[in-house]
């Protein structure tokens, strides 16, 4: 069970509070149009799915329903760090 | 390979079963193999199986990193189906459930497939409206599956409530009495010591590290254990793990690799004859034939590889089996376990070439991998003999995520997605 600490809230509360929204930091392209299908379902579809450091989008659902990111080993399911919508994470994936 | 038989077993008792004859070699691997199958669990021995056996290729190794069936084969809750929506699924699953019918036979190995009906209960109208067509899609696809009211349901499977009284109601149920369960472990090894008589090298405690890969074309895998192992063709049949050799053959795969989790209770005597799943209320349940009450949870939403989930998965399925079954609301639980699954975002597997040559990958089977073990076994087979993928393979590419043929099976892939 993690236990998730909410940067909006300031306060740790249960995993339960929360949903995983998957992989952060995806930019939705400028100009769909012009993207090829290639792309546009590398956009859609592909994922990093690492084993170790990973950057998720999270939702604090049950709570004051804002998101965040969040730096979490796959592995050992340690939170490294959650972080505001814009800003940039202090430890890295590769 | 020492046949089995009941005359066997009265033979080898004279001898107090002290002379049986190893089930398979343990065999240090050649420098060189046809096909390198990396990845040692079900769906990898399949393939091992029907390489050897419908293609005549048995210069092949299966590279396990741990023993053979230890990942998700012996942690999934071993139901048999067939019933999925669309046609492309259907070929798939129904040729699998063709191949599971005649495997025991097939493998001289009991591995307890009991075809003892799988039910998938509605609570409400639209649970209703799409069991109702996933029946008529079934027939159409010449594939048993039949709808049963509450009624009939209740004489069916009289410790279930179907009473109005429950707090989610049941107002019916579709049913494939051709659907059920086997032996999770029986078909890994009954697999592995049919391949094994047909000259395949079962390399255990094997992990790949690498692969060797030059002009866009795989010549042979790195090992931790023995080195570099070469090969003509490369399947990787990895499940959870797909993403990780994925990204040393350098490209990415449209999975998320996520853990589901099941657990078993005590052994009580027999008082569920059938497999029942809900989509509403989120739980599905077995009896095995030890007894304990084999039930599956749905997955963690987030990315894990650690072979654990959350609590509160497992307590939301207890909730809804409960909600089901209320006559085991004190029944104790023994063990709860996680497994890594491969989910793609249609639910639906891959069994592709991919974008390095002669390299070739099965996954994303997502949480309904065990029903398809012959099936991919089979068809992976024909991927790897031939270079270029069975038609009924075909429509599972990994290309698919480009082209937007999806073939969305979150409805029919049912509770844990």
């Amino acid at each position: 069970m993690l236990h998730i600490y909410c940067p909006h809230c300031a306060e740790y509360r249960e995993e339960d509070e929360f949903h995983c929204a998957g992989q952060a930091h995806i930019a939705r392209p400028l100009d769909p149009e012009a993207c090829s299908d290639q792309e546009w379902g590398e956009y859609l579809f592909f994922r990093k799915n690492p084993r170790g450091l990973h950057h998720e989008l999270w939702v604090h659902a049950a709570g004051c329903r804002k998101f965040f990111n969040m730096t979490r080993d796959t592995q050992s399911y340690e939170i490294k760090e959650v972080y505001k919508i814009g800003e940039q994470p202090s430890v890295v994936a590769e | 390979m020492q046949k089995y038989s009941g005359f066997g077993l009265f033979k080898h008792s004279l001898s107090h079963h002290e002379n049986w004859q190893r089930v398979w070699r343990n065999p240090t691997p050649k420098k060189k193999y046809d096909v390198i199958i990396i990845g040692g669990g079900g769906h990898g021995l399949a393939t091992a199986y029907y390489l050897a056996k419908e293609h005549g290729i048995t210069n092949v190794a299966v590279l396990e990193k741990g023993h053979l069936g230890g990942g998700n084969a012996c942690r999934n809750t071993t139901i048999v189906r067939s019933n999925y929506l669309w046609d492309e699924s259907a070929a798939l699953y129904e040729h699998s459930m063709q191949l599971w019918e005649g495997l025991a036979q097939e493998l001289n190995y009991n591995v307890m497939f009991s075809q003892r009906g799988c039910y998938h209960t509605c609570h409400t109208l639209q649970d209703m409206r799409s069991n109702e067509r996933l029946v008529a899609a079934n027939r159409l696809q010449g594939i048993d599956n039949e709808m049963v009211d509450a009624e009939q349901l209740q004489k069916e499977i009289p410790t279930m409530d179907c009473s109005k009284n429950a707090r989610y109601p049941i107002m019916g149920a579709s049913v494939q009495r051709r659907a059920g369960n086997a032996r999770h472990d029986a078909v890994a090894w009954g697999f592995a010591r049919a391949a094994d008589a047909l000259g395949v090298d079962l390399i255990q405690n094997c992990e790949v590290i690498d692969m060797e890969i030059s002009d866009g074309k795989i010549t042979g895998v790195k090992t931790k254990q023995y080195g570099v192992l070469k090969a003509d063709r490369v399947g990787c049949v990895v499940a959870g793990n797909s993403g990780v050799l994925a990204k040393m053959a350098g490209f990415e795969l449209p999975v998320e690799s996520h853990p589901l989790q099941a657990l078993v209770s005590e052994p009580i005597k027999p008082f569920l004859d059938t497999v029942v799943m809900s989509n509403h209320v989120h739980g599905y349940m077995s009896q095995s034939d030890k007894g304990d009450l084999v039930i599956g949870a749905g997955i963690d939403g987030w990315v894990g590889y650690g072979q654990r989930g959350s609590y509160g998965i497992i307590e939301h399925t207890i909730q809804a089996i409960v909600e089901m079954f209320p006559c085991t609301s004190r029944v104790r639980m023994n063990r709860q376990w996680g497994g890594i699954v491969d989910a793609c975002p249609d639910a639906s597997p891959i069994i592709s070439e991919t974008p390095i040559k002669n390299l070739f990958f099965n996954c994303g089977w997502g949480t309904g991998g065990f029903k398809g073990t012959p099936g991919s076994g089979n068809l992976f087979a024909h991927t790897l003999a031939d270079g270029k993928p069975h038609p009924i393979a075909e429509p599972f590419s990994i290309q698919r995520f480009h082209t937007g043929a999806l073939i969305d099976e979150h409805g029919a892939a049912g509770v844990a997605h």
